[in-house]
């Protein structure tokens, strides 16, 4: 008990660490928020010279819960990488606080911050189109952002041992990787628009059903009983992917540290 | 560089007024030992695909520090200090051996070491553009210690180095260098580590910040009781500040003992000066200015 309270503590260096990033480096947040905003809109925009409401909602939807799922995500695959730039990785490694805890102050940070960013998407959108939300079903909705976060967090945790492992190319990885989740998860298109192979890839990425869970509940107003098809593919991605990000993350940290990868000069 | 430091390797005794503070600190040899360093090896593999090749860092190293003792590694660049300390520091694992903090295993036991020790590294480890009161918030949560205490003692730590309060809330990248491993060595004492380690704090510090690092050492020798592990390639530096030193060339110490007893032992087994360079030279066959330039040529390949 002692132990989880220490730990809890410690977890929030992470997130106090975390915000004053942001506000240090708040040009930059604001540039990257304009950027979020721009294309959100951009996208949204094809919808609405097509004057189709469906297709509009449908875009508004892949731009705002993309944003959310890839902004939570990169902020946590980015820790090792962006500890690695500042040069601190090895003080906060070396520091008495265990993993999980140091996940969960990143991951809090992480889900706080892409709700705010996301809400900001998400009013510039609203006061932009005339969206229809009369028979949308928000609670549905929530449901598969809580569901999305878990197992986005957990792609994000196995995801940030590769800066661990790869010195150079760990963080080009990261990268590469949400690209290929953007692509395959039909944050902007139904997947069956892709071809055959990128649907099975797409069956693999929480982000798809997270996508297809929200369009039928805000657009058709949906409940979640009648999207238990999505549910339980996302529910079982989040259990399994914590624990196993976690412990791929002791096991990259063990190797890390076996070869000498945390750093190497000094 | 010439400072006042180098005044006492000319001497072989040293001046009076360092030398009872030395002496009189009871450096009591029974009990566990504060840092235990057994038959320790450390190897990496370095290159590309094409010309990959093993590194023996750290080579069959067996040290065993007291506790309040300050304990230095003296060294070329590449021969190891850096690996010895991050191995200790858990940041790095061990081939082979075992290391003890004050019995505690840092295998077994990692957590218990972790929260014992602390390390300055050459270039201070910050955030950059966060506040050295940002930074040191960060530190004291990872230790579990109250930020509003730490913050206060922060200030005082800070202020016996020569850095005033104002300048710490504006981003740390404004700080010269000096005031960097200042903070560096603030964040460090913050959460009373009873192992510090301390991996060339001096290097590529401009001689003012330099002394005032030295003399804060001197200082923390006198006043806590913490065992301190120095690493540096001032022969000065080592000299001056540590009760023992050991001598460490591709990863093996080579020598060990008080600078006085080193330098005495060169010059009565050799007939060479009493001083640190003639230890150096005889003990790693090498002035240390040859041994830096060789190993600038062996990292450019890797
Ligand atoms: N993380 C690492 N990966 C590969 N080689 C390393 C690593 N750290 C140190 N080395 C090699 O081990 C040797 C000792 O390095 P180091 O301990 O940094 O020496 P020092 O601190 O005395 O300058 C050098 O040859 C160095 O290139
Ligand atoms: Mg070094």
């Amino acid at each position: 008990m002692a132990l989880m309270t220490r730990e809890l503590k410690a977890s929030f260096a992470f997130v106090e660490r975390n915000f004053n990033l942001t506000k240090r480096y708040w040009g930059w947040e604001v540039a990257f928020l304009v950027y979020a905003v721009a294309g959100a809109l951009a996208v949204s925009l094809i919808g609405a010279g097509q004057g189709d409401t469906r297709l509009l909602m449908t875009l508004v939807i892949g731009a705002v819960f993309w944003n959310y799922l890839s902004v939570v995500f990169s902020f946590i695959a980015e820790t090792v990488s962006w500890e690695r730039w500042e040069g601190t990785l090895e003080y906060t490694f070396m520091a008495p606080v265990r993993r999980y805890a140091q996940m969960l102050g990143s991951t809090v940070y992480a889900v706080a911050f892409g709700f705010v960013h996301t809400v900001v998407v998400l009013v510039v959108l609203a006061l932009f189109f005339e969206l229809d939300l009369s028979g949308a079903n928000f609670v549905t909705a929530a449901v598969f952002m809580v569901l999305g976060s878990v197992s986005f967090i957990g792609i994000g945790i196995m995801t940030a041992i590769l800066p661990l492992m790869y010195v150079e190319r760990g963080a080009q990885m990261t990268f590469v990787l949400q690209s290929v989740l953007l692509l395959i998860s039909g944050v902007y298109y139904s997947v069956d628009v892709l071809p055959g192979w990128m649907q099975v890839l797409s069956n693999f990425s929480p982000a798809t059903y997270v996508l297809h869970g929200v369009r039928a509940a805000l657009i058709d107003g949906q409940g979640t009983v009648s999207l238990l098809g999505d549910v339980w593919p996302l529910l079982l991605m989040g259990i399994v992917f914590i624990p196993l990000g976690l412990w791929a993350f002791g096991r990259a940290e063990r190797y890390a540290k076996r070869t000498g990868k945390l750093k190497r000069v000094g | 560089m010439t400072t006042l430091l180098e005044q006492p390797k000319t001497e072989p005794m040293r001046p009076a007024a360092q030398a009872p503070s030395r002496t009189n600190r009871v450096l009591s040899d029974d009990g566990v030992p504060a840092l235990l360093v057994d038959h320790v090896t450390k190897q990496f593999v370095v290159g590309g695909r094409r010309k990959r090749k093993q590194v023996m860092a750290v080579n069959d190293v067996t040290i065993r520090i007291r506790r309040g003792e300050i304990y230095g590694v003296l060294g070329a660049n590449g021969s190891g200090k850096s690996t010895l300390i991050r191995l200790v520091s858990t940041l790095l694992t061990l081939d082979t051996g075992r290391v003890e903090v004050f019995g505690h295993d840092i295998e077994r036991d990692e957590m218990a070491v972790k929260r014992v020790i602390n390390r300055v590294s050459v270039d201070a480890a910050f955030f950059k553009k966060l506040s050295p009161f940002e930074n040191l918030a960060y530190a004291a949560r990872l230790y579990g210690m109250e930020p509003k205490a730490a913050r206060a003692e922060a200030i005082s730590i800070l202020a016996r180095l020569g850095i005033g309060e104002k300048r710490l809330s504006r981003p740390l990248e404004q700080m010269s260098r000096g005031m960097q491993q200042k903070v560096a060595i603030a964040r460090a004492l913050l959460t009373s580590p009873t192992l510090l380690l301390l991996d060339e704090p001096t290097t590529g510090l401009d001689p003012r910040s330099k002394l005032d690092v030295q003399t804060f050492i001197e200082e923390l020798r006198d006043t806590h009781d913490a065992t301190i592990v120095l690493t540096t390639h001032d022969l000065a530096e080592a000299d001056r500040l540590c009760d023992r030193i050991g001598i460490i060339n591709d990863g093996r110490i080579v020598v060990e003992d008080t600078p006085e007893a080193l330098r005495a032992k060169v010059a009565e087994e050799r007939g060479l000066e009493p001083t640190m360079e003639s230890v150096f030279m005889t003990y790693t066959g090498r002035s240390l200015d040859d041994d830096l330039g060789d190993n600038e040529d062996k990292d450019d390949e890797d």
